[in-house]
């Protein structure tokens, strides 16, 4: 019984390891502490496995990864939890950007890569699951078990917040 | 559509979350509002660049091994640790039947007063008797319909049954007659339930106040007695116990 319910796990949940690594490694930004989030994850994932009955197993198991790398941070006292998340930050006008400024560093790998970890997590987040994994809002919400509202406004701001340092980073170097 | 509009929807119609008409009408403001054509042409580099940039950590071939392994020796782990509290849950269930059992063993010690033992008796016979083939009878009235049935006990017995017809509930009413039981004439109703008929006797109680239902078994018959209202009730049948108890509750929300 328990061989069927390892199998019926690893079958429905294995698939989405690259999904948990790269969240995971978004999320604590380090190659190791990525690895052992993972891991842990899926000892957490199996043990809960019975309270699966959804057909989405990748947004069940991106929930728990990201339980697990938030648990991970608190432990080892990561500066990033330290703010409070504030869905009411200023907006930054944005409306005289140009796109070609961004066109020509969004060629630029290193920097948006950059630009992207230095984000505040709440932001990174979301902007992962929507631009890497491709979840749709309906997803990214039942992941991150934040309202759909809140989904779209905190990706609206990341991606002013992103554009911001980027279009800043472009002018720097002109 | 305007400009604000337009702008709170270019995002979800850039991730394509937009249904067709809402899509529709950002298109044809954008053809029109420069403003709004760079916003989502802003969206649409930002995402491109963040596709195109490789940012996607795929997980080491090590990783998965490492876990396949930990998942193993962790299933190996709970085996025990289940066979465990399966035997526990096994031994409690038993204990539960075994529980239950006594009580309904016990049960019929509490009815106790052989008064109510003796018109137990009586009810059965009366009960297999009604159900005879030829020779006794089941109704003296037959009818489905309250208002025919109720009447007819008017000027044959010096009290009013209720009377009320549970077709709606699969206990429709088959009739009535009278009876002898428990040193006076009683009123009996008859309902079905699929093929199985239901004795429900009635007559006043001198003491007032209603008490609580019981139930009793006797020679396979289900009976439930209940006092309310002033009367007495005792409905048997060969009905299973929780129908019966169905039927039961039926009558006494009807008073």
């Amino acid at each position: 019984m328990e061989q069927n319910r390892l199998a019926s796990f690893e079958e429905a949940v294995l698939p989405h390891l690259d999904a948990a690594y790269n969240l995971a490694h978004w999320l604590t930004r380090n190659d190791t502490d990525a690895e052992d989030v993972v891991q842990e994850a899926y000892l957490r994932a199996f043990k809960f496995f019975g309270g699966f009955h959804g057909s989405d197993g990748r947004s069940w198991l991106l929930a728990i990864v990201r339980n697990t790398s938030y648990t991970w941070m608190q432990q080892n006292r990561s500066p990033e939890l330290s703010f409070a998340i504030d869905d009411e930050l200023p907006e930054i006008e944005s409306q005289d950007l140009n796109p070609e400024a961004l066109l020509l560093k969004g060629a630029d790998t290193q920097l948006v890569r950059q630009a992207l970890e230095e984000l505040p997590i709440e932001f990174r987040e979301v902007l992962v699951l929507r631009e890497l994994e491709e979840m749709s809002y309906r997803e990214i919400a039942s992941t991150t078990e934040l309202p759909l509202g809140t989904v779209m406004s905190r990706l609206a701001r990341a991606r002013k917040r992103l554009q911001q340092v980027l279009i800043s980073q472009a002018q720097a170097e002109v | 559509m305007n400009c604000q509009q337009a702008q709170e929807l270019i995002q979800s119609y850039g991730d394509g979350e937009l249904e067709l008409a809402g899509s529709l009408e950002v298109e044809r403001h954008m053809q029109e509002c420069q403003i709004c054509a760079n916003a989502y042409s802003r969206h649409t580099t930002l995402t491109s660049a963040l596709k195109n940039s490789s940012l996607y950590y795929t997980a080491p071939d090590k990783l998965e091994k490492r876990i396949r392994a930990s998942l193993r020796k962790e299933a190996k782990s709970e085996q025990p640790r289940r066979a465990f509290v399966w035997r526990w849950a096994t031994a409690t269930v038993a204990l539960a039947l075994l529980l239950m059992l006594a009580f309904l063993v016990w049960r019929p010690g509490s009815f106790r007063s052989s008064g109510d033992e003796l018109l137990a008796q009586e009810i059965v016979s009366n009960h297999v008797r009604s159900l005879l083939p030829g020779g006794s009878h089941l109704t003296d009235v037959l009818s489905s319909d309250q208002h025919t049935v109720k009447p007819w006990f008017d000027g044959k017995v010096d009290f009013a049954p209720p009377v009320r017809d549970f077709a709606s509930q699969d206990f429709p009413l088959y009739g009535g007659r009278l009876e002898y039981l428990n040193n006076r004439t009683v009123a009996t109703l008859i309902y079905k339930r699929r093929l199985h008929y239901i004795n429900l006797y009635v007559w006043p109680t001198d003491q007032a106040g209603s008490s609580a239902e019981t139930t009793v078994q006797r020679q396979g018959y289900n009976m439930i007695h209940w006092k309310s209202g002033g009367m007495n009730f005792w409905a048997i049948s060969d009905l299973n116990a929780v129908e019966l108890q169905e039927f039961a509750r039926l009558v006494q929300q009807q008073q």
